[in-house]
C-alpha cells in the first residue's frame, strides 16, 4: 500500500455543519483531543442554508409556551413516530443552547424589550422561532465556527472519509482522502461522532448541496449500526421552479411565518380544504401534499407550482424580515417579491431517517460510533417541524460531544487496532475507478439515480413504483460497481463523485425497501394504495435497516414506552 | 438551442492554459451551471469549489470576464455572450487546480483575532438598534471577493502585514458589539495593518453582500484608531485604554 499520513485523536468528528460544530465544541470542552474533519472549507456547511430560525421554547414572544408544548408539538409533528426521550430533552435544552450561542457572540433580532425575537412558523403552536431574518443557519454556523477555532480542536478541511474502521466491535479509526492532493489519510481514534447531514443529493430536486450524498447514513451502516425511519424523507413543500437553474432551491417557510398565502392558479387559497384550521402554517408534510395535488388536478401556476404572496405585509416589512428571499427572486428570477407572487413546488429537504442512536449519549448500537443531527434518526418521527433542525444539532451535538468524550475517557489507553488488510482494501477500492479500462461516467449514472429516485420513491408512493425502483437500484447498483474516470487524484470531482455514489446508492436502497415496507401513510411518507394511518400495526413500530452478510435486511422495532406524564403532555390540551 | 462558448483556465500551480468548451444556454442559467455541465459532458475532473449553488455560501467565488464574481449567482445573460466567457480561478491566493485556489491564509489570520469576550456578569439584552451594525457585517459569507480585489493583497502581497476586508468587518463587527469587552484598536493599528487601507472601496463593489465595507467598518475603525492614537486631546487625557465602547 502507498504511504499515507497519520493523525491520532480521541475523538473524530466527520462533518462540521451545526451539529458537528458544536459536538466538536463540547468534546473539546471536556478535555478530549478533538479532530473535526469536513468536506468543504469550514463554514461552508450545508446549516448556512437554513433560514427560517431555530425553535426553542424561550417564551420571549408568547408567554404561554413552554417546553411541554414543544414537545407535544414536536411529537404531534412526528406524528407519534419520534423517539419520545429525544423529543423529550430538546424541548427541554433548546432555550439554553439558543442563549449559549448569544453568549457566544450570535446577534439574533431582538423584541421591543430587547430578548431573542421568534417568529411563528408551521406546526409551532406558539411563536417560537428565534431569528435572523432569514438566516439563521449562516448566524449559526459563523458563531460555532468563531467558537470552535478556538477551542483547541484540529481542523482538516477538504478532507473526506470513506471508510470507518474496527477493532472487533469498537470504531478505532476513519480512513479517507484529502481533496487537494487525493492522497490518503487515517485517523486513529477513539470515538467518531457523524454529524454528515442528509441525503438529498439522490433526488433530482434538492435543496441540498453536493456534500449531502449520505455518506454518514452509509458509512454507520457498512460499520454495523441499525438505521431507522428511513422512508421519511421530507419534501419541503417551497422550492423555487424557475427558471430551471434554480428549481429546488429553498424559500424559506419565514414566509408562509410571516404571514404568505399559497394560492392556486384560479387564485384559491387551497389551504382551506386540506388544513382549514392551520391553513400555509399547517405541517410541511400536509402543505407539499396539498401544492402537489394542486398541480397534478391542473389548478398549477404556469411553471408548475403553487402561488406564494408576501406582497401584502409591505415592501419595508418584507425587505427587513426575508431579505435573502427579497434578493434570491430579484437576482435569479428577476421576480420582486414585494410586489409580485412567487411560484413554488416541493423539493427535497431533509431527512427523518438516520442512524439508531441512543437519546442521552447520541451513542448508535456500535461501541465508539455515535450521530448527531440530520444523520441520526428518531428525534423527529415521520415528519420535522420547521425550525427543529437548528435546535437539534445544538441539543445533539453537545449530547454526542459528551458521550464521545466520555467514552474515549473510559477507554484510557488506545490500545484499538488499525487492520492493515482494511487500509488496503479502503484503498483499492477507492482506486479502481482509475484502473478500469472500460467503464461508465460517474455524472450520467448519478442522474439516472436521481431519475429514479424522483420517479419511483418520491411524494406518493406505491407498492408497484417502489418495486420497480429497487429493481432499478440493483442495476444502478452493477453501474457503479464500473466507473471509469479521467485525470490525476488532484482535486477530482469525477472521482469524489464515484465514493459519494456508493453512499447514495446504500441510503437510496434503504429508502426503498423501508418504503416498500410501511403499508400505510404517514407524516412524509404517503402510500397512495394506503392513504391512511394503521396506528395498530405501523404506528407502534419504526423501520430498522442493517447489514446482514453483506446483504441489506429490513425489519422493524417497537417504539419506545413513554411514561405516563409525558403521555398527558401529548394527549393533553396544550393551550 | 442557444450556445455559450466557455473559456475556462485549466492548470495548477505548474501552469496551465484556457480550455474552449461549448455550453447549450438555458432560461436563467449561471456560470456554475455552465461549469457543472462541462465537468458532466467533457471533463470530470474539472475543479471548482460549490456548495450551497444560492449565494450564501460563498464557495465558488471566481473572476468571470476579468470580474470577481460568484459564479453561482452570475447570470450568463447578463454578460455579452457575442464573445466568450472566461472564467479563471481568483488571482490573489495560490492556485491548486483550475478554479480552486488555496485560501488557507484567510483562516490562519482570521484565527488571530480576538474573539468576542463579554463580561462575566452580563445581563443579555440588546435592543434591534444596537444589533443592527453587527448583523449588517454578519451577513459575511466568506466568499472572500474582497480579499480578491483588495490591491493590498492582490497586486502588493501585504499578506504578511495586512490582514484584509473580510478580517476588518470581523473586527468591525466585534468591536460595535454591544457587550463585547475587549479593545482591539492596537490590535488593528498593529498587526491587523489596517493603515494599510486607502479607502479605494473596491472591496464594497465586489460585495455579493452588500455589505457596506468602507464606509460601515473600515472608515469607522480608523475613526476609533485615529482618535486613540493621533488625537492630541485623547492623549492629553490618556483614555487610550478601557475607554467605553461607543
Amino acid at each position: 500500500m502507498e504511504k499515507y499520513e497519520t493523525h491520532t485523536h480521541d475523538v473524530i468528528v466527520i462533518g462540521a455543519g451545526g451539529a458537528g460544530l458544536r459536538a466538536a465544541i463540547e468534546a473539546s470542552a471536556q478535555g478530549a483531543s478533538v479532530g473535526l474533519v469536513c468536506k468543504s472549507l469550514l463554514g461552508k456547511a450545508h446549516t448556512v442554508m437554513a433560514e427560517g430560525g431555530v425553535a426553542a421554547a424561550l417564551a420571549n414572544v408568547d408567554a404561554q409556551d413552554d417546553w411541554k408544548v414543544h414537545f407535544h408539538d414536536t411529537m404531534h409533528g412526528g406524528k407519534m413516530l419520534n423517539n419520545w426521550r429525544m423529543a423529550q430533552l430538546h424541548a427541554q435544552e433548546a432555550p439554553e443552547r439558543v442563549r449559549e450561542l448569544e453568549h457566544w457572540g450570535a446577534l439574533f433580532d431582538r423584541t421591543k424589550d430587547g430578548k431573542i425575537m421568534q417568529r411563528a412558523f408551521g406546526g409551532h403552536t406558539w411563536k417560537r422561532l428565534a431569528h435572523v431574518g432569514d438566516r439563521t443557519g449562516l448566524e449559526m454556523i459563523r458563531t460555532l465556527q468563531d467558537r470552535g477555532i478556538h477551542s483547541g480542536m484540529d481542523v482538516y478541511m477538504e478532507c473526506t472519509i470513506t471508510h470507518l474502521l474496527k477493532d472487533g466491535e469498537r470504531i478505532s479509526g476513519a480512513f479517507g482522502y484529502w481533496r487537494e492532493s487525493g492522497r490518503f489519510v487515517l485517523f486513529k481514534t477513539k470515538a467518531v461522532i457523524l454529524a454528515t447531514g442528509g441525503i438529498g443529493k439522490s433526488y433530482k430536486v434538492t435543496s441540498n448541496s453536493w456534500e449531502y450524498t449520505g455518506d454518514g447514513h452509509a458509512l454507520a451502516y457498512d460499520a454495523g449500526a441499525e438505521l431507522i425511519d428511513m422512508e421519511f424523507v421530507q419534501f419541503h413543500p417551497t422550492g423555487m421552479v424557475w427558471p430551471p437553474s434554480v428549481k429546488g432551491l429553498l424559500v424559506t417557510e419565514a414566509v408562509r411565518g410571516e404571514g404568505g398565502l399559497l394560492t392556486n392558479r384560479n387564485g384559491e387559497r387551497f389551504m382551506e380544504k386540506y388544513d382549514p384550521q392551520r391553513m400555509e402554517l399547517s405541517t410541511r408534510d400536509v402543505v407539499a401534499r396539498s401544492i402537489y395535488i394542486e398541480v397534478q388536478e391542473g389548478r398549477g401556476t404556469p411553471h408548475g407550482g403553487a402561488y406564494l404572496d408576501i406582497s401584502h405585509r409591505g415592501a419595508e416589512y418584507v425587505k427587513k424580515k426575508l431579505p435573502s428571499m427579497y434578493h434570491q427572486f430579484m437576482e435569479f428570477a428577476e421576480i420582486d417579491i414585494t410586489k409580485e407572487p412567487m411560484e413554488v413546488f416541493p423539493t427535497t429537504h431533509y431527512m427523518m431517517g438516520g442512524v439508531r442512536v441512543d437519546a442521552d449519549t447520541a451513542g448508535s448500537t456500535v461501541p465508539g460510533l455515535f450521530a448527531a443531527g440530520e444523520v441520526a434518526g428518531g428525534m423527529h418521527g415521520a415528519n420535522r417541524l420547521g425550525g427543529n433542525s437548528l435546535s437539534d444539532l445544538l441539543v445533539f451535538g453537545r449530547r454526542a460531544g459528551l458521550g464521545a468524550a466520555q467514552y474515549a475517557n473510559e477507554l484510557r489507553d488506545n490500545t484499538l487496532k488499525i487492520d492493515d488488510v482494511d487500509l488496503e482494501k479502503a484503498s483499492q477500492e477507492m482506486l479502481k475507478p482509475f484502473e478500469n479500462a472500460e467503464g461508465e461516467n460517474p455524472y450520467t449514472v448519478h442522474q439516472a439515480l436521481q431519475e429514479a429516485m424522483s420517479s419511483y420513491v418520491g411524494v406518493f408512493r406505491t407498492k408497484e413504483k417502489l418495486e420497480d425502483g429497487l429493481e432499478e437500484l440493483q442495476v444502478l447498483k452493477d453501474r457503479a460497481s464500473q466507473l471509469r474516470i479521467e485525470g490525476s487524484r488532484m482535486y477530482n470531482p469525477g472521482w469524489h463523485l464515484c465514493k459519494d455514489l456508493k453512499s447514495m446508492l446504500i441510503v437510496s436502497e434503504a429508502i426503498a425497501k423501508s418504503a416498500h415496507q410501511r403499508e400505510e401513510s404517514r407524516g412524509a411518507h404517503s402510500r397512495v394504495d394506503f392513504p391512511n394511518y394503521d396506528n395498530e400495526k405501523w404506528g407502534t413500530v419504526n423501520s430498522v435497516i442493517s447489514k446482514d452478510n453483506g446483504t441489506m435486511k429490513i425489519g422493524t422495532s417497537p417504539l419506545p414506552q413513554m411514561p405516563e406524564e409525558l403521555r398527558k403532555i401529548v394527549e393533553g390540551g396544550h393551550k | 438551442m442557444a450556445v455559450v462558448k466557455m473559456r475556462v483556465y485549466r492548470g495548477d500551480s505548474n501552469g496551465g492554459k484556457e480550455r474552449e468548451y461549448e455550453v447549450p444556454l438555458e432560461e436563467g442559467m449561471v456560470v456554475l451551471d455552465a461549469i457543472h455541465f462541462i465537468q458532466a459532458n467533457y471533463d470530470g475532473d474539472l475543479a471548482v469549489r460549490w456548495n450551497c449553488k444560492a449565494a450564501k455560501c460563498g464557495s465558488c467565488s471566481a473572476e468571470i470576464n476579468g470580474m470577481p464574481k460568484l459564479t453561482c449567482k452570475t447570470r450568463l445573460d447578463s454578460l455579452p455572450l457575442d464573445k466568450p466567457v472566461t472564467v479563471y480561478p481568483v488571482k490573489t491566493f495560490p492556485i491548486i487546480k483550475d478554479l480552486v485556489t488555496d485560501v488557507s491564509w484567510n483562516y490562519k489570520v482570521r484565527k488571530m483575532i480576538p474573539p468576542f469576550t463579554p463580561a462575566k456578569d452580563t445581563k443579555w439584552v440588546m435592543y434591534q438598534e444596537d444589533v443592527e451594525r453587527g448583523q449588517e457585517f454578519r451577513k459575511c459569507i466568506e466568499c472572500f471577493l474582497c480579499q480578491d480585489v483588495c490591491h493590498i493583497l492582490r497586486n502588493h502581497d501585504k499578506k504578511n502585514e495586512f490582514f484584509g476586508p473580510r478580517m476588518f468587518i470581523k473586527m468591525a463587527e466585534l468591536e460595535m458589539h454591544p457587550l463585547d469587552t475587549l479593545d482591539r484598536k492596537e490590535f488593528l493599528r498593529g498587526q491587523a495593518g489596517l493603515g494599510y487601507c486607502n479607502i479605494t472601496k473596491c472591496c464594497t463593489e465586489v460585495c455579493p453582500e452588500h455589505i457596506h465595507i468602507t464606509d460601515n467598518a473600515i472608515i469607522p475603525l480608523k475613526e476609533r484608531v485615529a482618535d486613540t492614537y493621533f488625537d492630541p486631546l485623547q492623549w492629553l487625557f490618556g483614555r487610550s485604554k478601557g475607554s467605553p465602547k461607543q
